[in-house]
């Protein structure tokens, strides 16, 4: 694994591997896409380390807190109760939001959203729109469309401007570089905003990308958050970051635009401190970001709007095993302990959600396309048990594939396969002859559990060895007048 | 105390040294076990990989064997996990609930129905290192898993402390899954293998002697990669330990 590959540099600096090939609505191949990151040792072996740190942080703050699971029932609790009347608290929040001052936009879609913005745009004479970092944009391809309008979107945040330089998705929703080495990012900096390209010191890069974009910034004719809360009894906007570019965005151009998915409100400010506490908790193993800011309205000579986006968020509510998937604070808390995810990088998912959480919430989006992703898990719930607001992450995994397999398309040799495997397993004469019928019960009984899966299996590991004898021939040959 | 022993099908066809274990320790502890000679499969396979109507055939022999024992009784943690947890492919008529409640992990068993403190046949003086399956660490809940807030406990490890020499050492990631993930062994096949390699050289590093586990599953996997990787690591089901297996 550790010899140089020909896609590598002439220096043996290891090329970054790129994420799952798209090809339209035909389905992802995410373990094709995450052999490709393991053929990238040093690349995997970071992302893992990393990832990985991340969760042991989490675990340190988990301890430090006694009240650790009581707050994450109390978030579930929080968010379940708030997603049953969401209307109710959408409503609510709209109303306060306005007496505020702010301009309130409601999106059915993500093409609908992204022509609010570009006509806030318009209207403000804004050809620069500077932002942070928001996965719901990421969801709406907001950028795309603004390109095709003509307007410049500069993401602030570091590792998300690292991705848009790159012309990548984030692959993580919290450190959405994550998967890159430092190496990548000089070369990709060297080549977009004239780094010295032979130098990868973390502190020189961040430099030289914040004095690229503080021009921009204090120049930019709009400004564009996410949300990490809304609250519904003030309507204020809560946004936590570590970098402070959401207060740029927000503070510097008279525009501030806020893009917030409809799950994101909860009613009170007091519950914002269930949320506030464990978020940077779960997410990094830091007690709280860096920056909480509450805008509540817009300043004087300058406007806020927020736009309220569904793009199939009240169809989700709507799926009896799915639902509780909104109460996902986006905290990447699953795919920091994901075993798969860490050993796949987040770009193999081929989706704007990697990881567990992206297993359940990608087919809601396009059900062919993400078909294959719920096969990527090992349904070892690692997932659940770290996830702040307890989403049963992996059991809903387990359903999208019954869901899969009942309402889509399957690979006919997979149906087929299992067919003839179920119907062997119903029958326990056949089921003895399968496995007897040889003394090698290695060629036989694979064939129906797995097909010719053994050829997979042989690749990276070495094969069972038959025993002389089957437990039941044992039995027999010991016991056989045995009831 | 009528017991229906419960030998899965990979059990029954790779490990079947497994099985006597199981069946003998059973045994010593004077209960009246029974051998169904008709089992097959839990339908786990097919379940696991969404096709329900597939695994209903299984499922239902699965009922028809095990109808009427006190407990059923297996050694594989995730087949046990999957009969209590997600047999779902049948009407749950009360004869389906009731085997499903009934049927028991040898572990489980061991630690909460025979509620055992002592193996005296037992002598295993080796470095162990325990792995839990995900099916038995969070799924029947064998031990505290390390993502939550609660004091320790392990089954597992409160039996194999009962057995004479025994000593066991941590691996640095106590519980990360190893991998195997019934089909997704196959299905992501690299994902897999790396997953199942990492683990055994960090038992390695540990200076496990052994690896042992309630799932041979697992141990059937992390052999492979260990083999593969010129690891020299040794594997055993815990039904071998406690029934006092040498080495």
């Amino acid at each position: 694994m550790s010899e140089r590959t020909p896609d590598d540099g002439p220096e043996g600096i290891e090329a970054q591997p790129r994420g799952a090939r798209q090809r339209g609505s035909k389905p992802i191949d995410q373990a094709e896409a995450a052999r490709r990151f393991l053929a990238a040792p040093r690349h995997q072996q970071q992302h893992d380390a990393r990832l990985w740190t991340l969760r042991q942080r989490r675990d340190e703050q988990m301890w430090a807190m006694p009240e650790w699971e009581e707050l994450r029932q109390l978030g579930s609790d929080i968010k379940e109760h708030t997603l049953s009347r969401l209307d109710h608290y959408l409503e609510m929040f709209e109303a306060k939001a306005k007496a505020n001052g702010v301009v309130v936009h409601w999106a059915r879609d993500a093409a609908e959203h992204n022509k609010i913005v570009q006509q806030l745009l318009e209207q403000h004479g804004a050809t620069t729109l500077i932002k942070s970092k928001s996965m719901l944009t990421e969801e709406c391809g907001l950028r795309a469309d603004l390109a095709k309008a003509g307007i410049d979107v500069v993401e602030t945040d570091l590792g998300e401007r690292i991705q848009q330089l790159d012309d990548e998705d984030p692959s993580h929703v919290v450190v959405p570089a994550v998967h890159k080495l430092r190496t990548d990012v000089a070369k990709v900096f060297a080549a977009t905003i004239g780094s010295d390209p032979d130098n990868d010191d973390p502190p020189y890069l961040a430099e030289a990308q914040r004095n690229a974009a503080r021009p921009v910034i204090l120049s930019a004719g709009a400004g564009m958050t996410g949300a990490n809360f809304l609250v519904a009894e003030t309507g204020a906007v809560v946004v936590c970051t570590n970098e402070g570019n959401a207060d740029l965005c927000a503070n510097i151009p008279a525009l501030h635009i806020v893009s917030a998915g409809i799950e994101k409100i909860i009613p009170r400010m007091g519950d914002l401190a269930v949320f506030v506490r464990m978020l940077s908790r779960s997410a990094l193993g830091s007690p709280i970001t860096q920056y909480t800011s509450h805008f509540r309205g817009p300043r004087p000579g300058a406007e806020m709007h927020v736009v309220l986006v569904d793009n199939g968020r009240s169809e989700r509510l709507g799926m009896a095993e799915f639902w509780t998937s909104l109460k996902c604070i986006r905290c990447g808390a699953c795919m920091n302990t994901c075993p798969v995810y860490r050993r796949s990088g987040g770009l193999s998912y081929g989706a704007t959600y990697s990881g567990p959480i992206g297993l359940i919430i990608d087919p809601t989006f396009n059900a062919r396309k993400y078909s294959n992703l719920p096969y990527s898990s090992t349904l070892n719930g690692s997932c659940s048990n770290v996830c702040p607001v307890k989403i049963n992450i992996h059991e809903q995994i387990y359903a999208w594939r019954k869901v899969l397999v009942r309402e889509h398309e399957t690979p006919f040799v997979k149906r087929a396969a299992m067919r003839a495997a179920g119907a062997v397993l119903a029958r326990p004469t056949v089921y003895r002859a399968a496995i007897e019928k040889t003394n090698d019960a290695l060629t036989s009984l694979p064939r129906f559990v797995i097909y010719n899966g053994m050829n997979e299996w042989g690749k990276g590991r070495e094969m069972p060895r038959p025993p002389a004898e089957t437990f039941h021939q044992w039995f027999i040959r010991t016991r056989g007048d045995k009831p | 105390m009528k017991i229906g022993l419960f030998i899965p099908c990979f059990i029954d066809a790779f490990f079947p040294e497994v099985g006597i274990a199981t069946l003998q320790l059973l045994e010593r502890f004077k209960l009246d076990v029974v051998y169904p000679r008709d089992q097959t499969c839990c339908g786990q396979p097919m379940a696991n990989s969404g096709y329900d109507a597939e695994a209903s055939g299984a499922e239902a022999l699965f009922v028809r064997n095990f109808e009427g024992f006190d407990y059923i009784v297996g050694p594989s943690g995730s087949c046990v996990h999957h009969i209590r947890h997600f047999f779902t492919a049948l009407d749950q008529t009360e004869a389906v609930r009731d085997v499903r409640a009934r049927t028991y992990e040898l572990v489980e068993f061991l630690h909460d129905i025979l509620k055992v403190d002592a193996f005296p046949w037992a002598r295993f003086p080796h470095k162990v290192g325990l792995h839990n399956s995900c099916g038995t660490l969070r799924g029947l809940r064998h031990a505290r898993a390390s993502e939550l807030r609660e004091p320790h406990f392990s089954k597992p490890e409160q039996l194999l402390s009962k057995v004479e020499g025994l000593q066991f050492v941590a691996a640095s990631r106590p519980d990360e899954c190893c991998g195997f993930g019934g089909l997704f062994s196959i299905y992501n096949e690299s994902v897999s293998a790396k997953m199942g390699s990492d683990k055994v050289h960090d038992f390695a590093r540990a200076s496990a002697d052994y690896i042992v586990s309630a799932d041979s599953s697992c141990l059937m996997h992390q052999r492979g990669c260990a083999e593969r990787g010129n690891v020299p690591i040794k594997f055993i089901h815990i039904a071998q330990i406690l029934n006092g297996a040498a080495a």
